[in-house]
């Protein structure tokens, strides 16, 4: 469970937010909702331990995860603005890669699977620098399919999607909150997951 | 009695208390800086091998020891503010940097000074004067960094990092310049060749005093006016009397 | 799914760094290319004396690999950091030393390998003794590991600035200078007919110390850049 307590954020001179405190438990959705620059990215790097928190603390199973470290990297995914793909390496390169870096020794047919289930069939062996936007973003979502880490956290997951993707997403969505999951994401698109409440926090 | 120390680790408190201090500092700097130049120039005997040219060592050898001295202690602020993150001890070691590579190259300086009546050249590839160069360099690189990085807490944790990687290396610097200086066999006159006489000793002394008051003094003027420009978003900035005129 | 050991994280970031390499094997050329021609530059500037330039020619090629070295550091981390796969670094669960170890290791075998295997190949232009040779390949091959190390760190503290490319060798050069001394002692002290023992083992400590320390300082840097 990812508990939020009091936490503030600045930047430079400027106060994003302060006093922010929510929790998060297996099976839940929340969407983080605001205007631009009103900080959702920065608390989302702040769940990642990328920005240290200006007042207040984040903790993970009841530990400050600043303490646990490594040991809370193991159960998150990140998946940022950027893909963090390499247009000189093909999909399946980068996801196995991507994969190693976030723990799990996979083979080629698990990677196989999950880029064509991102409908990336025919595609695994081109260099990521032929394939369009949407297609590279398909390709770092695929990474959410070859982890077991139970907390999301997704930074604009639907961007440069087109709406077969988007639906794939709300579905590998669902299925991992069936699995006790936990997802915090940021979107300026709708996204709604059948039977399940999506919980909304709004930063202003 | 027990004095809060931390009460005086908040800016907005270290502000006022800097200010009071300050012209002390620099007042009893001036009144030794003059006391000990007069011992130096003109009570201290001429002396037999250097002749008069010796007299700079009263600049000199206190300059050289002030720059390696300011760079473990703005190592050491640096190292403070990175694992305690507390504000004011970067805010000290950033303010610390330029004084120590002043106090580095007016020893550089001097010493070429010397150099030319001692060795004939104004830059001898002397052991210590190479150490000196190097660290300028590194106190060089320690500005350009904190300067470069626009986030105040990043440039803050940065050149931390960058000032303690460069204490621990400044010994290692030193001992291998001086193993290259031994094989190399270069023009080594020794400062300390002659016994020294009782006013010489008074003189460095003094001046050395004086180098010390004078980086305080100049740092806490300096930190002063790093407050004022990191805090100035805060109520106690605008309140100030010298702020709001 | 298997967790990945230490040692095949290690495996996974060196392989993977060598594989981008050899997708844009210019990069790498450029350096050696480089270093080539500073070396060759010199007797140009000062004179084609032999008895001069082997004098001079451990001094030149190990500053020459130094400025190589410095040229090619601003690419450990950068495309890392541009294209976000350095945040997923960062967010790796096992040690990020051991993560960071591994690309200063691929980033020696791109940038200061190639150098050594050059070195001896400038130093007949210097008219160096084959005992010279032998002398200058050992100290290159114990003296640019450090290079990349302390290297590293220098560039992860002036990662994504502005002139960061000349600012890391300013920041690093300074701490660079033990290794020269010690690296370019050696083959002096060889021509000279002394013994190379201690020069080559001060260089060997150094390797150590840095090989302990530098890849959790970089980590530490890293982590310091991304915020």
């Amino acid at each position: 469970m990812l508990e939020i307590n009091n936490l503030a954020c600045t930047r430079g001179d400027h106060q994003l937010f302060s006093g922010l405190s929510f929790s998060l438990s297996a099976g839940e959705l929340l969407q983080v909702q605001g205007e631009n620059g009103k900080g959702k990215t920065s608390l989302l790097r702040m769940l990642c331990g990328f920005l240290a928190p200006a007042a207040g603390e984040i903790r993970w199973r009841g530990q400050d995860i600043r303490d646990l470290d490594e040991e809370y990297y193991a159960e998150m995914v990140y998946l940022g603005h950027l893909n963090a793909i390499k247009d000189e390496l093909n999909a399946l390169e980068n996801l196995r890669i991507s994969a190693g870096l976030a723990g799990c020794e996979v083979d080629d047919k698990q990677v196989i699977a999950a880029l064509r289930h991102m409908g990336l069939r025919g595609r695994e062996t081109l260099p990521v620098k032929v394939l369009s936007q949407g297609q590279r973003r398909r390709v770092a979502l695929a990474r959410l399919l070859v982890g077991n880490a139970p907390l999301w956290i997704l930074d604009e997951p639907l961007t440069a999607l087109d709406v077969g993707a988007v639906g794939l997403m709300q579905e590998l969505i669902g299925t991992h909150l069936a699995k006790n999951g936990m997802v915090i994401f940021t979107t300026h698109q709708p996204l709604e997951v059948a039977g399940v409440e999506t919980r909304r926090l709004t930063l202003s | 009695m027990t004095i809060n120390w931390f009460k005086y680790s908040a800016p907005s408190t270290f502000y006022g208390l800097a200010g009071k201090l300050v012209p002390w500092f620099a007042w009893l700097s001036a009144i030794l800086f003059a006391t000990g130049l007069y011992i130096g120039f003109f009570v201290a005997p001429t002396d037999a091998v250097q002749s008069e040219a010796y007299r700079i060592i009263f600049i000199h050898v206190p300059a050289s020891i002030m720059s390696m001295f300011l760079y473990l202690i703005m190592a050491g602020y640096a190292a403070l503010g990175l694992v305690f993150n507390t504000r004011l001890s970067s805010m000290m070691a950033s303010a610390l940097a330029p004084t120590g590579a002043l106090f580095a190259f007016i020893s550089l300086w001097t010493g070429a000074l010397w150099g030319k009546p001692m060795w004939g050249a104004w830059w001898v590839w002397d052991a210590r004067l190479t150490s000196e160069l190097i660290l300028l360099f590194l106190y060089f690189g320690f500005i350009a960094l904190h300067a470069s990085i626009d986030d105040p807490r990043r440039a803050d944790r940065a050149s931390a990092l960058l000032a303690i990687l460069g204490s621990v290396n400044v010994p290692i610097i030193y001992f291998s310049v001086k193993w290259w200086n031994t094989l190399h066999q270069g023009s080594t006159v020794k400062f300390t060749g002659t016994s020294m006489h009782v006013a010489m000793q008074q003189a460095m002394f003094i001046t050395l005093t004086a180098c010390w008051l004078y980086a305080i003094a100049i740092t806490l003027a300096r930190v002063r006016s790093i407050i004022l420009e990191r805090e100035r978003n805060t109520q106690w900035v605008d309140e100030l009397p010298e702020v709001r005129s | 799914m298997n967790r990945l050991s230490l040692f095949g994280l290690l495996r996974l970031v060196i392989n993977r760094d060598l594989m981008l390499a050899m997708r844009r094997r210019a990069d790498v050329l450029t350096t050696l290319i480089f270093f080539v021609m500073v070396v060759s530059l010199f007797p140009l500037g000062v004179g084609p004396e032999l008895g001069m330039l082997r004098k001079m020619a451990p001094g030149v090629v190990w500053v020459a690999a130094l400025l190589a070295s410095m040229l090619s550091l601003g690419r450990m981390f950068s495309a890392d950091y541009l294209d976000g796969t350095l945040e997923q670094m960062l967010l790796a669960p096992q040690s990020l030393s051991v993560l960071v170890l591994g690309k200063i290791l691929a980033h020696w075998m791109l940038s200061g390998l190639p150098l050594v295997l050059m070195a001896p190949v400038l130093g007949l232009q210097f008219d160096m003794s084959v005992q010279s040779l032998w002398v200058l390949i050992a100290s290159l091959l114990l003296g640019t590991p450090v290079l990349s190390m302390i290297g590293a760190v220098g560039a992860a503290l002036t990662l994504g600035l502005r002139g960061g490319g000349v600012l890391v060798s300013l920041l690093v050069l300074p701490l660079c200078i033990p290794v020269l001394i010690f690296g370019t002692g050696a083959v002096e002290a060889v021509a000279s007919g002394m013994s190379v023992a201690s020069h080559l083992s001060l260089l060997g400590a150094l390797l150590v110390l840095a090989l302990v320390f530098t890849p959790w300082v970089t980590a530490q840097a890293l982590r310091i850049s991304m915020e």
